[in-house]
């Protein structure tokens, strides 16, 4: 089993586009994945579950990877998080600036 | 029964008709727990797993039908709920509970699913809380298709649908029937009954307060979209009156067909270009196949998504897109007109929205947001056919700061050797009274104006239009309104800069005399206006409009401007009264 901790990174959260992203690169493993955010745990495998989470910017939560190919499943969508599923831009960037008084 | 019961709404979608009331109430299925024979349960997954089929058909019809009319970008709600329909685990895990407690599959799914919407509705995340009614939409469909019961979205013979509210997804819906008008309690010009209605060319009256109290299914009703009211149970005159009314349209519709693709000169000679408003590229087409001369504002909103801005290079296909499709004509292309809200939706809130940070004030405050649209348009310009254009301006310095944005764009468009038109267009919407009344000054500013009436007359009346209970004094016709137009087009002709109206207003045959005798050079309309502009052009003389508008000028209200109108155009545009 492996266990991995991830901070969402994309301004709009595990949303619909995001978590159908997540949700299909899980299925391509046979491992088993799971979620867990403050004590909850969900099937990693499921849009629905996933969307309930309610996974914010900035939430923290656990991955937790199960079978026999859990460490490139680990690997994948771990690197898909740190992506921010492909919404880190200039926009978000900008804004991190403003947030630190860079405001134009 | 009251026989001819009048109830006032808004006028949302044109049109009339005349027909049997169909009363829309989304009932929940019921759900009752039953036990399940050992020899039942298989019969049991089956009925389940049909239902998961039928219902994923069912959407994949909307959304073919919600891209046609609304674009991709409006048809994500259903993409979401296919996207949940495939979810392997939760259908298992349902397959799993039947098996084992042998308890009817539509006890189950409520059950299961109950959890998950409790989940979104209790996190306290608006964009979840939407998500939720997606669920709870998605499971009442597939429990109706298990309970294999008639939708009550089909008919056969034609119906006015009447209902408290429609969501998008029933206003798609009803369109696959004959269905001939929507009336809704709830609901402003803005709202998606209205802009769908409207997109599908069905008539529509909204906001009628009362109606799904006055109206049972099988009422005869006359929904008239011109003058939004509905007529319940109306005696046989009325009904003749606009069977009348109806078949005069018809012959109206067929003659303007003749004057799609000619020009829209007057008589004595001034010619007006007639543009199209558009809101997603989609449409176009359907602006040229009216008789379109380009596209005279192209609302960009539609972009953002779920308070997603797409980044550059995806906004650039979009712009392109249109480009092409209107070269050689121009599109002038508006940046972002939305409040914050839209965008920064995850904690941006306001008070007061429309006074609030909206519009250029947004790209300003943002700059990376508003340097990577004005990019994208300017990669979009290299035919020269691109303007480019800012909304929501309210003083000059943000016409200059935004204006230097332009110049940062070019400038890092240049370091990568990336081209567009160095010599684009840049204008602003004249859409708020402090920029009418600064006119003069802009205008040496800048390219070109667009006037946006909606917002104009909003703002100078402080009326908010999608307000049901204030909607009725937006008066685009009231004497202060008239006189800000009158002194922007002043003001642009002196600079010698060319000057538009891209609001509602410029499609109202009564306006489009007014505003071609105030001097504009262009009027922008929903394409499908756009017949009956170049006819009314073409039948009035630039001299009496100018006489008429500058008499229009000194009237005290609204009624006394549209009394004078009404007379004077009798004569000059005989079948105004339909």
């Amino acid at each position: 089993m492996i266990k991995k901790e991830v901070e969402i990174k994309n301004r709009t959260g595990l949303h619909t586009r995001p978590a159908a992203m997540l949700v299909k690169l899980a299925s391509k493993f046979k491992s088993d994945f799971f979620i867990e955010k403050n004590g909850v745990e969900i099937n990693g495998k499921s849009i629905i579950g996933v969307m309930s989470l309610a996974a914010e910017q900035g939430s923290k939560l656990v991955l937790r990877f199960e079978g026999e190919d859990e460490e490139e499943a680990a690997k994948a969508i771990v690197a898909l998080f740190e992506s921010g599923f492909g919404e880190l831009d200039g926009l978000k960037n900008e804004e991190n600036k403003d947030g630190q008084g860079q405001s134009h | 029964m009251v026989k001819g019961k009048v109830i006032e709404g808004i006028p949302a979608s044109p049109g009339i008709a005349i027909g049997i009331a169909l009363k829309y109430e989304k009932l929940k299925p019921k759900v009752v727990k039953k036990e399940l024979k050992e020899e039942e349960v298989s019969g049991e997954i089956e009925r389940f797993l049909m239902a998961i089929e039928r219902s994923k058909s069912e959407l994949r019809k909307i959304l073919t039908l919600a891209v046609e009319k609304l674009g991709s970008k409006g048809a994500e709600i259903f993409e979401a709920q296919i996207l949940m329909l495939d979810d392997k685990t939760i259908i298992n895990k349902i397959i799993e509970r039947i098996k084992e407690e042998k308890l009817n599959a539509e006890f189950i799914i409520q059950d299961e699913i109950e959890k998950y919407i409790k989940f979104m509705q209790d996190s306290g995340d608006d964009y979840l809380k939407e998500r939720a009614h997606d669920l709870e939409d998605l499971k009442n469909r597939v429990i109706r298709n298990i309970q294999q019961q008639k939708w009550l979205s089909r008919f056969d013979t034609s119906r006015i649908v009447v209902a408290e509210n429609l969501t998008p997804a029933d206003t798609i819906l009803f369109s696959r029937n004959q269905v001939l008008g929507y009336a809704t309690d709830l609901g402003g010009m803005t709202s998606h009954t209205a802009i769908l209605a409207r997109a599908l060319k069905i008539p529509a009256v909204v906001g009628l307060k009362e109606a799904t109290k006055s109206i049972k299914t099988g009422d005869l009703v006359i929904l008239d979209g011109y003058k939004g009211i509905l007529i319940i149970n109306p005696e046989q005159d009325v009904v003749e009156e606009y069977q009348n009314k109806i078949k005069r349209i018809a012959e109206f519709e067929r003659k303007l067909e003749d004057f799609k693709f000619v020009p829209a000169v007057t008589i004595d000679g001034r010619k007006i270009t007639i543009l199209a408003n558009i809101e997603f590229p989609e449409e176009v087409n359907e602006a040229l196949e009216s008789g379109a001369e380009g596209v005279g504002l192209f609302r960009t909103e539609y972009i953002i998504s779920n308070g997603t801005i797409p980044e550059e290079d995806e906004q650039f296909e979009e712009y392109l897109k249109v480009a092409e499709k209107v070269y050689p004509y121009k599109v002038v292309i508006r940046t972002f007109d939305v409040g914050g809200d839209k965008i920064f939706r995850d904690y941006h809130r306001e008070e007061n929205p429309f006074l609030g940070w909206r519009g250029i004030r947004i790209g300003l405050d943002k700059p990376e947001i508003l340097l990577s649209q004005l990019r994208a348009i300017l990669r979009a310009s290299v035919k020269k056919n691109v303007w480019v254009m800012f909304p929501m301006v309210s003083s000059i310095d943000e016409v200059r700061e935004a204006k230097k944005y332009i110049d940062m764009a070019k400038a890092q468009l240049k370091e990568k050797n990336i081209p567009f038109d160095e010599n684009i267009k840049v204008g602003v919407m004249i859409e708020t009274p402090s920029s009418a009344l600064m006119a003069k000054e802009i205008a040496r500013e800048v390219d070109f104006f667009s006037i946006g009436t909606n917002d104009l007359v909003q703002y100078t009346l402080a009326v908010d239009r999608g307000n049901e209970t204030v909607a009725k004094i937006f008066q685009e016709f009231h004497p202060a309104v008239l006189r800000l137009i009158q002194f922007v087009v002043e003001s642009a002709q002196r600079a010698k800069i060319p000057v538009s109206v891209c609001g509602e207003m410029a499609a109202d045959p009564f306006a489009t005399v007014l505003l071609v005798g105030f001097g504009l050079d262009e009027l922008s309309v929903a394409p499908k206006m756009i017949p009956e502009i170049k006819r009314i052009i073409k039948t009035i003389k630039f001299k009496d409009a100018k006489r008429i508008s500058k008499r229009a000028l000194v009237f005290k209200t609204q009624d006394e401007v549209k009394n004078f109108l009404m007379k004077e155009l009798k004569g000059i545009i005989p079948e105004i009264e339909i």
